[in-house]
């Protein structure tokens, strides 16, 4: 029996069509936005002015707190901008525009194709490295990586996991990252469990994708071991931090608890890879692959792209966004985010670009709620959305707070499953976030 | 931009199940059932079940084109359902008008009152049946003669008889072929009665996804459970647990009634006890009440807790904290 | 006696038991409460909105016969007349306050604001700001799904279905203040109701700089500033890329409505002829015409 989570969870159509696609290097586009926060936590604060001119790998933004995250500039060029950009919805924030030309490295960046293997660096440099390359969870959750390997005193990271589960539809680039970057995945795996002093280091795969189990599996063994590749069950939201680690560890994150409590510590494997470059080449996080797919697409891809590369350039290198488009998402088709602005730039945690035709985009009409219960067998967190879901709607926040709106991590299993298209989540969500801030409010009183 | 872009919240996917579709997938269900009614009980089965899923369909549509003024929600087939459940829980025999007057009741009183799908507390074909069975004790009761089955009454009432005139239920059983019972040849509503076909309905619908094992397995095992014990103590008095399970509407109960989404709980756990409640009311009725069968009435019964029960009875939570630890 | 009698005298019984457990239970558990209250409660409007801040009609009543004086207490529902009832009613000098109303701002119509994406989630304003910006560009405008319809008590708000907008029904807004709490753009304000309903305001919310907002709206408040200097009274400010007219200090002079480059600013039920001649001694015929109140409201002018 293969492993998974405990409770709910679904398995919808997986359509990883772009799984065959190597990955490739987007060409340097003609200019970038680089947003000033790409990350949870407080926004980076700007070191260029307009008219300087930067070389890649350059620090940018500087972090402006422990939750925070340091910029890179991910091109050569002149500034031509710092202020606002149009985000994916619509909202202006702060980021640095920059006239790309040929790359011209910072110093101290190995750019050579060269493997480096050793690392006898101590936890706390590693640390220290991996703040300072502004590397952030690429999973898309983008919590800052260096809080994360910084364990509370008293705590100890018994487990590191890695998540190459990738139990979103569609989504590929993990899956490419695993099959063609292996080595140096696992190097990047060895620093973090060195910094962590991890005792046990498992990588959960689902078992969709058994090349990666194979080539991973053989190279970790081959590479002295100490390293578990582990296959699961092919089921949604395996991918979600609590769920990975029910699935590999059998424990359960209590409700309102970190991952710490529990002696896990959970990385990306797209966050692994960007570790290594950190720590062995001194490469801060300036590229990440991302998926570009979808079925009326003319071509699927796994790119390489800078950061800040516009999203419209992307799809122009799969041949251009087609005409029956009607719905454009960042991220993978569960939990990603429409997209209401095609031309905001690539950021850290965007791993992929799907595009849906019209005919796929609109929701299904609402009906009324037959009380079937399939939201509830199948949330994985085990709550009753369609309950939540009304008290919500009727804002009645006490009653979320008691039946644990907080908990809810936002999936989406239950508006996929329920019969009568009902946007469960949407109201949840709202839910939730009131809830959370009227606990807060409660806290600080 | 020339082009307008959809924004929505995620999920932007959605799993292949609708309403429309789970309901259809119950009318399949219900099909085999239909066939082998038809061919045991003759034509008139077919006349029952058009004459209830018709006037279902055209009540639930005058009522909410009239009365509530309300969305039109009659092309999602919970009408035609609830009118072949209902047809299924009628002897083949009955005169139309007064499946017409079941059907008003079921849709009528028993849905539309409520508010229409997913806010009536109680199963509306049940609700539409006991009504008749209220109304017209007789032409309820008296089921057509089955080619090779010994009398016009159902099993369950023949055996009631039987004992009540001072047989032993040794001696009453001689009257019955277990495997009759399974394969359909017994006097009865038309739905209750081929048992085989029924768990192939049940199947179907596990198959595709639409019930969970749950509720009919939890119903059938508290009766076959209870009647057990009392077979076992004394199998003079008591009819076995598979005579139970294969006999009424237990079969029919369980796998279609029983399992009506929107009158039954929501969690496992819930269902459990949902589940035995039925199992045990029914026994209880059979075996010492006035009717020979009580599914119907214990499903009501039992429908009338389910707002408690889901009240109360929670899921099992990820990350659960344990009070007594803190 | 027989069986008729036993079974009266058992009913008389049972009666007498019953009423006796009932006079004691009551006794027991009696509460005492001011009989005023119930009488002040009767005199409010009922309605339970919260709009005088107290949760519910009950507990505004109870505060308003316990307290020294009323000062701080007003049903802006009931109004002045309804004050001055309990007032008269609890012996206490009446609070007075001017009425009130809930005002737009934003003007942001189709036709002033032109969708470019569509939104399709819940039909909720509430999720619909979670989730981003909206279907404009104007990440600051109304959204248009009526959730301050939903939440008012008193009927007075509907969506116009051709500007995309909610509209207040003057004569029945209470200024309950529900609907400026639910919008989550914070869109509505409790101005001054005015003499004859009479008012000036700048119906915009867009805090981005000039160009950006007049290029998502065309009745956005660029911020220009020449309102503020054609206000004889100081009642106008700028602040955040935004002019503010304040209610208590503007006289309805108009002198800032032709002024505005745009028309975010509205005068809402001043004669119509008059305004139309204003407008074009100016000679500012070229700006584009702010979307007017409806006819409905202006008619009780």
């Amino acid at each position: 029996m293969l492993k998974t989570f405990p409770i709910g969870g679904i398995h919808p159509s997986e359509s990883k069509i772009s799984r065959e696609c190597p990955i490739q290097d987007l060409p340097l586009p003609a200019t970038v936005t680089i947003p000033l926060s790409q990350h949870i936590g407080t926004p980076a604060e700007a070191l260029v002015v307009k008219g300087q001119r930067v070389r890649t790998g350059e620090l940018i933004g500087k972090s402006t707190g422990f939750v925070s995250s340091n910029i890179h500039s991910s091109v050569t060029g002149v500034v031509t901008a710092v202020e606002s950009y149009l985000d994916p919805s619509g909202v202006r924030r702060p980021g640095v525009t920059i006239a790309v030309e040929p790359d011209q490295w910072a110093e101290g960046i190995d750019v050579g194709d060269a493997i480096v293997r050793e690392c006898t660096l101590s936890p706390a440099e590693i640390v220290a490295k991996v703040a300072a390359a502004g590397v952030v969870g690429m999973g898309g959750a983008t919590f800052p990586t260096h809080v994360k390997l910084s364990v509370p005193a008293g705590r100890k990271a018994e487990f590191l996991l890695i998540n190459g589960v990738e139990c979103e539809p569609y989504l590929t680039d993990d899956y490419r990252v695993m099959l063609e970057r292996g080595e140096e995945l696992l190097i990047g795996i060895r620093i973090l469990a060195r910094a962590l002093g991890a005792e046990r280091v498992m990588v959960g795969i689902e078992n969709n994708k058994p090349e990666a189990v194979a080539s991973l599996r053989q190279l970790a063994e081959a590479t002295g071991g100490g390293v578990e590749i582990v296959p699961l069950k092919v089921r949604y939201p395996q991918g979600s931090e609590k769920h990975l680690i029910a699935a590999l560890t059998g424990r359960q994150v209590p409700s309102g608890g970190l991952p710490i409590d529990v002696g896990a510590i959970v990385q990306n494997v797209g966050t692994a890879l960007a570790v290594y470059d950190a720590v062995q080449k001194n490469k801060p996080l300036i590229e990440r692959v991302v998926t570009v797919t979808g079925r009326s697409l003319a071509r699927q891809a796994n790119l390489r792209v800078r950061i800040g590369t516009s999203v419209s350039a992307l799809l122009d290198y799969c041949g251009g966004l087609p005409a029956d488009t009607g719905k454009v998402i960042a991220g993978g088709p569960m939990m990603g985010r429409a997209m209401a602005n095609l031309d905001a730039p690539v950021v850290k945690g965007m791993s992929s670009v799907l595009v849906m035709p019209e005919s796929l985009s609109r929701r299904l009409p609402q009906e009324q709620c037959i009380r079937c219960g399939k939201c509830v067998s199948v949330c994985p967190m085990g709550l009753e959305p369609y309950l939540l879901a009304k008290v919500s709607q009727k804002a009645l926040w006490e009653e979320a707070e008691a039946h644990h709106a907080p908990d809810c991590i936002e999936c989406g299993s239950c508006s996929w499953q329920c019969p009568s298209a009902l946007p469960l989540l949407d109201y949840i969500r709202l839910g939730k976030a009131e809830v959370i801030r009227m606990v807060r409010s409660r806290k600080s009183r | 931009m020339d082009k307008s872009l959809i924004v929505s919240p995620s999920p932007h996917v959605h799993g292949r199940q609708t309403t429309a579709r789970l309901m259809s997938d119950v009318v399949v269900a219900l099909l085999p059932v239909l066939a082998v009614s038809t061919w045991v009980f003759g034509p008139g089965v077919l006349w029952v079940t058009g004459t209830a899923v018709g006037c279902c369909v055209v009540f639930e549509y005058l009522i909410q084109r009239f009365l509530l003024r309300g969305p039109l929600t009659v092309n999602n087939w919970s009408a035609v359902v609830t009118g072949m459940l209902l047809a299924f829980n009628l002897p083949a025999s009955i005169p139309l008008w007064m499946v017409a007057v079941g059907a008003l009741v079921a849709i009528g009183v028993g849905k539309m009152t409520f508010g229409g799908l997913g806010k009536n507390p109680f199963n509306p074909a049940l609700v539409g049946r006991v009504f008749m069975l209220l109304s017209f004790p007789v032409a309820m009761t008296t089921f057509p003669e089955v080619a090779d089955a010994a009398t016009g009454a159902t099993p369950l009432s023949a055996m009631k008889g039987a004992l009540a005139s001072g047989m032993t239920v040794p001696e009453a059983m001689r009257m019955f072929d277990y495997r009759a019972l399974l394969v359909g040849f017994k006097s009865g509503s038309f739905g209750e009665v081929p048992a085989l076909v029924l768990l192939l309905g049940f199947a179907w619908l596990l198959v595709r996804r639409v019930i969970t094992w749950h509720i009919p397995v939890y119903v059938l095992g508290t009766m076959a459970l209870f009647t057990g014990i009392l077979w076992g103590v004394d199998p003079e008095r008591y009819m076995s647990p598979l005579f139970h399970l294969l006999t009424g509407g237990a079969l029919l109960g369980a796998i279609f009634m029983a399992t009506d989404y929107v009158t039954s709980p929501m969690t496992g756990r819930g269902m459990l006890l949902y589940g035995m409640g039925i199992g045990i009311i029914t026994v209880l009725i059979r075996l010492w009440g006035q009717y020979p069968e009580g599914m119907s009435f214990a499903i009501l019964i039992m429908n009338a807790f389910v707002p408690l029960i889901d009240k109360y009875v929670k899921p099992r939570r990820f990350g659960a904290v344990g009070k007594a630890k803190a | 006696m027989g069986v008729l009698g036993y079974t009266i005298l058992t009913l008389c019984v049972l009666g007498v038991l019953c009423a006796l457990i009932l006079y004691f239970v009551a006794q027991k558990f009696r509460v005492y409460e001011d009989p005023r209250i119930d009488d002040v409660e009767k005199m409010l409007p009922g309605a339970n909105c919260g709009g005088c801040g107290y949760a519910g009609c009950r507990t505004f009543a109870a505060t308003a016969v316990n307290e020294k004086d009323m000062s701080g207490l007003y049903c802006p529902v009931g109004g002045a007349l309804t004050m001055k009832r309990i007032a008269d009613f609890l012996g206490k000098a009446a609070p007075e306050r001017e009425p009130m109303v809930a005002v737009l701002r934003c003007n942001g119509s189709r036709a002033n604001r032109p969708r470019n994406n569509v939104y399709d989630g819940a039909p909720s304003c509430a999720v619909e700001a979670s989730l981003y910006a909206g279907e404009t560009g104007c990440s600051f405008g109304c959204l248009g799904k009526g959730d301050c319809v939903s939440v008012c008590n008193f009927d007075a708000l509907h969506m116009d279905p051709a500007t995309g907008l909610p509209v207040v029904d003057e004569e029945k807004c209470t200024a309950c203040g529900a609907c400026v709490k639910k919008c989550p753009k914070m869109l509505f304000e409790l101005r001054k109701k005015g003499p004859k309903g009479r008012r000036v305001y700048v119906a915009c919310m867009n805090r981005e700089k000039g160009a950006l907002a007049r290029k998502s709206c065309a009745v956005a408040c660029i911020a220009c500033g020449k309102c503020v200097r054609a206000c004889p009274f100081d009642a106008i400010t700028l602040a955040n890329n935004l002019a503010y007219i304040d209610f208590n200090k503007c006289r309805l002079c108009r002198k800032c409505v032709p002024e505005c480059p745009t028309g975010a600013i509205c005068d809402a039920n001043f004669p119509a002829p008059a305004r139309k001649a204003e407008v074009v001694a100016d000679g500012a015929s070229a700006r584009p015409t702010p979307v007017r109140e409806s006819g409905e409201e202006r008619s009780d002018s």
